[in-house]
C-alpha cells in the first residue's frame, strides 16, 4: 500500500501531498522536510528508489516537478514507477500538455483526479480510458459558478 | 471591506509575495475573509473559501478553523460543495480530531445517494481518513454495495473494504464471502480490487488462507487469460496486459503457494510462462517479471523454476536501466543465502557493480560481493574489493573495511595473505577500521611466527612513508618494538633487504612520538616500542634513555607515567629490564565475550605499565623479585587471573587488597529452590540479597512441556506487617522445552520481623486454556528469622 503521495517542485516547494495513513501535523510536516531534502539532493542520473526508515522511497521528476511516493516492504518499485506514470498521464490528459501551473492553480482538481485514480493507498482502475471518463463526468455535475 | 477574490487570483496574490513577511501579510488577511465568510449563511460562495483555505493549509498555514466548515459543506445538496467539503475532510479532519465523528452521518447517507459520483465520494473519503469508530459503523453499507451494485461503486467499495479491514480486523470476517464471489468479476478495476481484498485477509488470518487456496486454479486462470490475450488498447501499458493487475495476482499466489506444496504446484506452470514470455524492454514488463521472481523465490517451486528466476535476475543485472539492475541486486541479496550456487554463477556481474556511479547501486553490490566470498574465490574477490575499499564513497568505507576483515578472518588462504591484506587495508583506509582491528592485527600477527621478520619489515616501511593513518601506526610501533632486533639483522627471504640502522628505527619512533598527527594512544604505543628497544639495539641505549626522561615531564598524563616508570626501569630495577622486556609469548585470541576494556587494556599496554609484567614473568621464575610489581596488579585482566590468583596468595604486601579485589570479581551462585512443580511449568525461588529486615528474592518459572505458554502472571501475598514490591516481570510467555524462563524480582521489608511467609498465584493459558494454582512459600533459601508464626491473609 502507498503510505503518502508528495509533489514538490524543484525549489522544495509542495505543491500535493495525499496521506493514506493517520499522521500528526508534526510528523507529516517532518516527513515532508526531510525527504524533500533527501530526493532534491539525488544526482540527476541516480537510482529512483531509496530505502527509508521502514519504507521504500520511489521518486521520479517529471519537467520541474518530483513525484514521490513511500511504499511498504510488500510493494513492488517498478510498478510504482508506472502507477506515477500513469497519474501524470491523467493529469496531462485533463489539463493537456500539463505544467506546474496547472497544478498550482487547479490544485483542487489534481486532488479529484488523484482520487479517482488511487483510493486507501491501492490503484483502483486500471483502465486509463475508465478513469479520464469518469473525470469528465463528474466535472459535469459540478455546478456552474456565479 | 474589501471583496475576497477568487482562489486563482488568491493565488496569484499570494505567489507575487516578495518576501516570507509579505505572504503571511497577505494570508493573514485572506484567513480573515474565509472566517467571515463561513460565518454567513449560505450564499455560494462557500466552496470557494474552503478551497482557498486548503490552498493556505498546503502552503504550512493552521486551517484548523475549517474543520466545520467542511462538515457543513459534505452535508450541502450540491455535488461541488459536497466535493470540496469531502476534500477538505481528507486534508483537515483526521481520526485525530473530533469533528471527524459528525461527518459519519453525512457519509452514510451519501452510501445510498442516487448518484454513484456522490457515492464515491463517500467512499473515497471513508477509505482514505475513516477512522475504528466510523468504519465499524459503516461496515454493513459498504459490505452492501460489494455485492449489489455497479462495477464503479464495486471497485471503490472493496478497496474501502480493505481499509475498514487495516482498521477493524475483526471486521474481516463480514467480507470473507463477498471476496470470493468477485473473483468472477470481468472489470478489471473490480477485479484488481478483489485480489487485494483476499491478500489483505490472507495476510490477517491462516484459516482464511486456507480456504482462498482453493482459488488458486482460478486465479492462474485469470492470469494465463492475460498473459496470453492479445493487444487490448484499454488495459495495455507497453505491450503488457494490465500490468498493475499482472502483479498483484503474482503477490496474492505467492502468499497462497508459500509453504504449500499442492498450491505451489497448481502454479508452476503459469509461473514459468510468465517468466519465459513476458517482454521485459520497458519498465511495466519488467515489474511484472520482478513480481515473478519474487514469487517463484517464496514458494515450494521446483529447482528448474527457481534457476529460470535466478537467471532473470542475472539478466536484469545486465540492464541499462540502473533501477533495474537496483532491483536485482536486492532481491539476490534476499535469495543469496539460501540459492548460494546459483547467485554465485553472477559473481562476476556483480563485481563489475562495484563500479557503478550510483551509490544505492555500488552498497548493494558490496553487499553481494561480501556475501558471495567463499574459500575458492578469496584471492580474486579480495583482490576487487581492495580496488573498490581505495575508490569508495567515504560512506561505505568502515563497511568494507569490515567486510574485507570478516572475509579474510573466514577464508584466508595463507597468514601472510592475510597480514598483507590487512595491511593494505589499514594502508587505505586506516582512519575508518574498527577500534578491534589493532589488538586483533597484533594477535595475528604474533601467531606468525615466521612471518616476523617479513612483518616487521613492512610495517616498519609503511611508517616511514606514512604516519597519519593511526591503526596502522599503533601496530607498526608495536611490532618494531616487539620484533626491532629482526628488523635491524636486515636479511629477509620474502621482501628485499634494506639496511636499517638503530637511528633510523629511533628516528621513526621519534618522529610518531612528536608528531602533531598522533593520536596519544599512538604516542603511548610508540613511547613503550622505544623502551622495548633497549634491550634489543646495542649501541643507542643513551639516546632511548634520553627520550624516556624528557616524556617524564610530559603534559599528557598517560605518557608522563609511563615515563616515568620506564626511567624508574632504569635505574632502580636494571637488573630486571631484560626478563620484563622480553619477547611477549603468543596470546590467546579473544572471545567475543571479553570487554574490550580488559582485552585492549591487555594488548594496548603491552608493557609492564601496570599490569603485565605478571604475564612473562610467571612463565620465567623468580616470584619473589616479582612482589614489588604485583602491587600494581590492577585486577582487571580476565585471562591473566588464573595464573595471578596462585602467585597473588604467596605474597604478604598487599595480598588483602589483592584478594579483595579479586574476590569481588567473582559472582557467587546462587541456588534455587523449587517452590512449584505441576504440568510441566515450575517455579523456582533465588534470594539475591537479605539484610535483617529486607529480603529480595527472584523468581523464576520455567516450562518444560511441549508448548509455548503464555501471559504468564504471578501475584503474591504476605503475611500483614510485611511489605511487598513486585517489579516488573521479564516477560509474560514462556518458551517450550524449557528453552526460556521469565523471572520477577520480589523485594520484601520485613521491619518486625515476622516469620516469613508467601502465597503465589500462578495463572497462564496453555494452548487457549487459562490455569491458575497457588503455591505457599513457608520457607525462603536463606534462614533469617524465627519467631512465632502468624500468617495473615491479605
Amino acid at each position: 500500500m502507498m503510505r503518502f503521495l508528495l509533489l514538490f517542485s524543484r525549489q522544495g516547494k509542495l505543491r500535493l501531498q495525499k496521506w493514506f495513513t493517520v499522521l500528526s501535523d508534526r510528523d507529516k510536516r517532518k516527513i515532508i522536510r526531510d525527504l524533500t531534502q533527501m530526493v532534491l539532493s539525488r544526482p540527476p542520473k541516480a537510482c529512483n528508489f531509496l530505502p527509508w526508515r521502514d519504507l521504500k522511497i520511489v521518486y521520479r521528476r517529471y519537467a520541474s516537478l518530483y513525484f514521490c511516493c513511500g511504499l511498504e516492504q510488500d510493494d513492488n518499485e517498478l510498478l510504482t514507477l508506472d502507477i506515477l506514470h500513469r497519474y501524470v498521464e491523467l493529469l496531462d490528459q485533463y489539463f493537456g500538455n500539463v505544467c506546474e501551473l496547472d497544478i498550482i492553480f487547479n490544485f483542487e482538481k489534481a486532488y479529484f483526479i488523484l482520487d479517482e485514480f488511487v483510493i486507501g493507498g491501492e490503484v483502483q482502475e486500471t483502465s486509463k480510458a475508465s478513469v479520464a471518463k469518469s473525470i469528465e463526468e463528474a466535472e459535469s455535475l459540478q455546478e456552474v459558478r456565479q | 471591506m474589501t471583496p475576497s477574490v477568487r482562489l486563482q487570483e488568491m493565488i496569484r496574490v499570494i505567489r507575487s509575495a516578495r518576501t516570507q513577511g509579505e505572504e503571511r501579510g497577505i494570508i493573514q488577511k485572506e484567513c480573515a475573509e474565509i472566517r467571515a465568510q463561513f460565518r454567513q449563511t449560505d450564499n455560494g460562495e462557500r466552496s470557494h473559501s474552503l478551497a482557498k483555505l486548503l490552498y493556505v493549509h498546503m502552503l504550512g498555514y493552521p486551517a484548523h478553523f475549517g474543520q466545520m466548515e467542511c462538515v457543513r459543506l459534505i452535508a450541502s445538496p450540491r455535488y461541488s460543495e459536497k466535493r470540496i467539503g469531502y476534500l477538505g475532510a481528507m486534508m483537515l479532519l483526521d481520526e485525530k480530531q473530533d469533528a471527524s465523528l459528525l461527518i459519519t452521518n453525512s457519509i452514510k447517507n451519501d452510501l445510498s445517494h442516487s448518484s454513484q459520483y456522490v457515492q464515491s465520494l463517500a467512499l473515497c473519503t471513508l477509505a482514505c481518513m475513516g477512522s475504528s469508530e466510523m468504519c465499524r459503523d459503516l461496515a454493513p453499507e459498504i459490505e452492501r454495495l460489494l455485492r449489489a451494485s455497479t462495477s464503479y461503486i464495486k471497485k471503490k467499495a472493496t478497496l474501502c473494504a480493505v481499509h475498514i479491514i487495516r482498521k477493524v480486523p475483526e471486521l474481516a470476517e463480514l467480507f470473507t464471502p463477498s471476496a470470493r464471489s468477485l473473483l468472477s468479476e470481468k472489470n478489471h478495476g473490480v477485479l484488481h480490487g478483489a485480489v487485494v481484498l483476499i491478500t489483505e485477509l490472507c495476510e490477517r488470518n491462516a484459516e482464511t488462507l486456507d480456504k482462498f487456496r482453493k482459488a488458486v486454479p482460478e486465479l492462474v486462470t485469470i492470469m494465463k487469460g492475460l498473459v496470453t490475450s492479445s493487444y487490448s488498447p484499454e488495459h495495455n501499458v507497453a505491450g503488457i496486459s494490465d500490468p498493475f493487475l499482472q502483479v498483484r495476482i503474482l503477490r496474492l499466489l505467492r502468499i497462497l503457494g508459500h509453504n504449500n506444496d499442492s498450491a505451489s504446484d497448481a502454479m508452476n506452470d503459469l509461473l514459468a510462462q510468465v517468466a519465459t514470455n513476458t517482454d521485459s524492454s520497458k519498465t511495466a514488463g519488467s515489474a511484472v517479471l520482478y513480481e515473478t521472481v519474487l514469487t517463484i523465490m517464496d514458494i515450494n517451486s521446483e529447482s528448474g523454476l527457481r534457476v529460470l528466476a535466478v537467471n532473470i535476475l542475472g539478466r536484469f543485472l545486465l540492464n541499462n536501466d540502473r533501477n533495474i539492475r537496483y532491483i536485482s541486486m536486492t532481491s539476490l541479496q534476499k535469495i543469496v543465502q539460501t540459492d548460494h550456487n546459483a547467485v554465485q554463477r553472477h559473481r562476476g556481474t556483480i563485481v563489475d557493480c562495484l563500479k557503478d556511479q550510483d551509490t544505492s547501486v555500488k552498497r548493494r553490490a558490496l553487499e553481494l560481493s561480501l556475501a558471495l566470498v567463499s574459500p575458492v574465490n578469496i584471492r580474486s574477490m579480495m583482490k576487487e574489493l581492495l580496488i573498490f575499499l581505495s575508490s569508495c564513497p567515504v560512506e561505505l568505507r568502515s563497511q568494507t573495511a569490515s567486510g574485507i576483515f570478516n572475509a579474510a578472518e573466514r577464508y584466508s588462504p595463507s597468514k601472510r595473505w592475510h597480514i598483507d591484506t590487512i595491511l593494505h587495508v589499514l594502508t587505505t583506509a586506516g582512519g575508518d577500521v574498527r577500534d578491534e582491528t589493532v589488538p586483533n592485527l597484533i594477535q595475528l600477527i604474533t601467531t606468525a611466527s615466521e612471518l616476523h621478520c617479513y612483518t616487521v619489515h613492512k610495517l616498519y616501511r609503511a611508517l616511514v612513508k606514512d604516519i597519519s593513518q593511526q591503526s596502522l601506526v599503533q601496530v607498526a610501533c608495536w611490532c618494531i618494538g616487539e620484533y626491532g632486533d629482526l628488523l635491524l639483522k636486515g636479511e629477509c627471504e620474502e621482501i628485499e633487504p634494506v639496511q636499517v640502522t638503530e637511528d633510523d628505527v629511533l628516528d621513526a619512533l621519534e618522529t610518531v612520538l612528536q608528531s602533531h598527527m598522533s593520536a596519544p594512544a599512538t604516542r603511548g604505543f610508540a613511547l613503550t616500542a622505544t623502551m622495548k628497544l633497549s634491550t634489543r639495539i646495542t649501541d643507542n641505549v643513551d639516546r632511548i634513555r634520553s627520550i624516556v626522561s624528557i616524556y617524564g615531564s610530559c603534559i599528557d598524563l598517560e605518557l608522563q607515567q609511563r615515563a616515568v616508570e620506564y626511567n624508574a626501569l632504569f635505574k632502580k630495577y636494571d637488573h630486571m629490564r631484560a626478563a620484563v622486556l622480553e619477547r611477549m609469548p603468543l596470546m590467546e585470541k579473544n572471545s567475543p565475550g571479553h570487554t574490550n576494556g580488559d582485552s585492549s587494556g591487555e594488548i594496548k599496554e603491552p608493557e609492564p605499565a601496570k599490569t603485565k609484567p605478571v604475564e612473562p614473568i610467571l612463565l620465567s621464575e623468580p616470584a619473589n623479585q616479582v612482589c614489588d610489581l604485583l602491587d600494581l596488579l590492577g585486577g582487571t585482566d580476565t585471562p591473566v587471573q588464573p595464573s595471578s590468583a596462585p602467585t597473588s596468595t604467596a605474597t604478604t604486601t598487599s595480598s588483602a587488597d589483592l584478594l579483595d579485589l579479586l574476590g569481588g570479581l567473582e559472582p557467587t551462585p546462587v541456588p534455587a529452590v523449587t517452590v512449584y512443580e505441576k504440568n510441566g511449568v515450575s517455579l523456582k525461588i533465588q534470594c539475591d540479597s537479605q539484610t535483617d529486615t529486607d529480603i529480595t528474592v527472584t523468581l523464576i518459572a520455567s516450562n518444560s512441556t511441549q508448548n509455548d505458554i503464555s501471559n504468564f502472571t504471578l501475584q503474591a501475598a504476605v503475611p500483614k506487617s510485611v511489605q511487598l514490591q513486585m517489579k516488573a516481570p521479564s516477560g509474560n510467555v514462556i518458551a517450550a522445552h524449557g528453552l526460556g524462563q521469565v523471572t520477577q524480582t520480589v523485594l520484601l521489608n520485613n521491619p518486625n520481623k515476622v516469620s516469613l511467609k508467601m502465597r503465589v498465584r500462578v495463572s497462564y493459558s496453555d494452548q487457549g486454556t487459562m490455569l491458575q494454582d497457588t503455591v505457599q512459600i513457608d520457607s525462603f533459601p536463606s534462614p533469617s528469622w524465627n519467631s512465632q508464626p502468624s500468617i495473615g491473609v491479605l
